[in-house]
């Protein structure tokens, strides 16, 4: 079921996608308190240099304002969410009822993740709900929007309208597996894909490829995952702390050869590259900006990387 | 088998406070394998206990009893007469032999002396490794004979997670992904289009007390 104009939400995202545009979107941490402020402050930042603002849910399984709370505050200053949803602290009940709550608000995007474990957030000892997984995830609000109907097939007074997101890891194990992974992710109900971040080019291109033989980057819209590197100690820690993340050897020694002071102008200078090359490449829908607790950098890196103005669709 | 782990001393002990006569009772069957309340522990505790009460000039007098299982009435009957000389019982079995003590003997006390850690295998002397969570759906059929359910950290259905990273689970490079050993097993029996189908939500079959009856015995 789409809508007559034939988009399935018409979020701006989507919108921007099935025009063949070049997508770009950002990303935002809500704060681990209630000051409202503190969102709109990031968001000035991201106003008009993005299509649509991931809005992390309890990112690295810290306590933080509540996604869709978040995206509601988004939505008041003109900019477009992108509500996440792990499965790690809510069951189907809780994830269908935010569901319809999201699309009430106006909410028209989503992504559908897995979540790091509790484990290395602030609450180790909580317990992880995984009730149903990402895949099931995304199947489940495929079923909410195009059939109107709850996973227990009870029918739904006005589905909620959503574009269905869904990430990829090029990066993590087994290599071979990812691309079924995505390809089972599609089947699901995945309209679009947000990758890790992307550090080892030579890699993601291989992986690209495979989805590319297999009709994939048809089905979907993959949008790349970037985020500019602020230090060196930042790309240390995310090369052997962060789980799934693969920072190449070459990255962290381009940034150590620079000399002090001058790292993070390296950084934005990899990232704008890396966007350069995204952008000509087949396959590659747009690019997903994470400039985590950097937002302050986005309006020049969208500037330097040659992502403006960006597309305004009606 | 069950196993489990015996409480630290402290915590048994406050549970003791007050009482005169305490009687310890181990369990023959899984814990007893598992080196956590057979004969041998119940005399272990049983001396910890007594020595510690009397260097506190609070003497106890202390019963050690082991039966066959305690999760099973026909054992339980020996303790009929034995357990009014007593105010409070220690019981060494898992969770499920506690409770069936304390039903059996509802006028008494009745206080568990370890932590049951589940459904697990014996991997060498003193090693055990848990295998199932008893999901009352059993999925291992799919997933090349590896439980997800327990063996993955997240229990997911469709993985392995972005977290997969060299054979490891993303919560330490200790504990090898489940999702990647499935996927090596099935791909040396070529059975991978097993797990290219989605995996549809688990119906929890676990989310209530469950009641076991086998077909044939339905009226006993
Ligand atoms: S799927 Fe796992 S938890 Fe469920 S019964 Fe089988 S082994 Fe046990
Ligand atoms: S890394 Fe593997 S075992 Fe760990 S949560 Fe992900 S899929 Fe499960």
């Amino acid at each position: 079921m789409s809508t007559e104009n034939g988009l399935k939400s018409g979020s701006n995202l989507e919108k921007i996608l099935k025009a063949g545009h070049f997508a770009f979107t950002g990303e935002l941490g809500p704060p681990r308190g209630t000051d409202a402020a503190v969102i709109r402050e990031k968001a000035a930042f991201l106003k008009g240099n993005v299509d649509a603002v991931n809005i992390t849910d309890n990112q690295t399984a810290m306590v933080r304002m509540s996604s869709w709370a978040a995206c509601l505050l988004l939505l008041q200053e003109g900019l477009e969410p992108n509500y996440q949803m792990v499965c790690r602290d809510r069951n189907r009940l809780a994830m269908q009822s935010d569901i319809l709550g999201a699309s009430a608000l106006g909410i028209r995007n989503i992504l559908c993740l897995s979540g790091d474990h509790q484990k290395f957030g602030d609450h180790p000892q909580a317990k992880g709900v995984f009730d149903i997984d990402s895949m099931q995830l995304i199947g489940m609000i495929k079923q909410m929007r195009d059939e109107g109907t709850f996973l227990s097939g009870a029918e739904i007074a006005a589905p909620p309208k959503l574009f269905i997101g869904a990430a990829a890891n090029p990066f993590a194990d087994p290599f071979e597996w990812r691309v079924f992974r995505l390809e089972k992710k599609i089947t699901a109900g995945a309209d679009f894909i947000q990758t890790q971040c992307i550090y080892n080019m030579k890699k993601f291109k291989e992986w690209l490829s495979l989805a590319d033989d297999m009709g994939l980057t048809e089905k979907t819209r993959i949008l790349a995952g970037v985020t500019p590197m602020k230090s060196v100690g930042m790309a240390r820690y995310m090369q052997s702390n962060v789980p799934g993340m693969d920072v190449p050897e070459e990255i962290v020694k381009r940034l150590q050869g620079v000399g002090k002071g001058k790292v993070a102008e390296e950084g934005i200078k990899i990232a704008c590259e890396q966007i350069e090359e995204l952008k000509e490449m087949k396959g590659v829908a747009g690019v997903h900006l994470m400039a985590i607790e950097w937002e302050h950098k986005v309006p020049e890196i969208t500037e330097r990387a040659g992502m403006l103005p960006r597309p305004t669709i009606d | 088998m069950i196993v489990a782990k015996r409480k630290p001393f402290e915590e048994i002990k406050k549970m003791l406070e007050g009482y005169k006569r305490v009687l310890n009772v181990g369990c023959g069957t899984c814990v007893s394998v598992c080196l956590a309340g057979g004969e041998k522990e119940v005399a272990v505790l049983n001396a910890e206990i007594d020595m510690v009460r009397r260097l506190e000039k609070d003497p106890v007098e202390l019963g050690e009893l082991t039966v066959e299982r305690q999760c099973d009435r026909e054992y339980l009957a020996q303790l009929d007469d034995k357990v009014d000389d007593y105010d409070a019982i220690v019981s060494m079995a898992c969770g499920v032999g506690v409770q069936f003590l304390a039903e059996r003997f509802p006028h008494i006390p009745v206080f568990p002396a370890v932590d049951t850690c589940g459904l697990a295998v014996n991997l060498s002397v003193g090693r055990y490794a848990e295998r199932c969570r008893s999901c009352n759906d059993c999925i291992l059929g799919l997933t090349g004979g590896i439980c997800p359910v327990t063996m993955c950290a997240k229990g997911l259905y469709n993985g392995p997670c972005g977290g997969s990273h060299k054979g490891s689970c993303e919560i330490g490079a200790d504990q090898p992904c489940a999702w990647n050993q499935i996927y090596e097993r099935l791909s040396r029996q070529n059975r991978l289009d097993d797990i290219r189908k989605l995996t549809p939500a688990a119906e929890w079959k676990d989310q209530v007390p469950r009641t076991l009856i086998q077909p044939g015995y339905e009226k006993l």
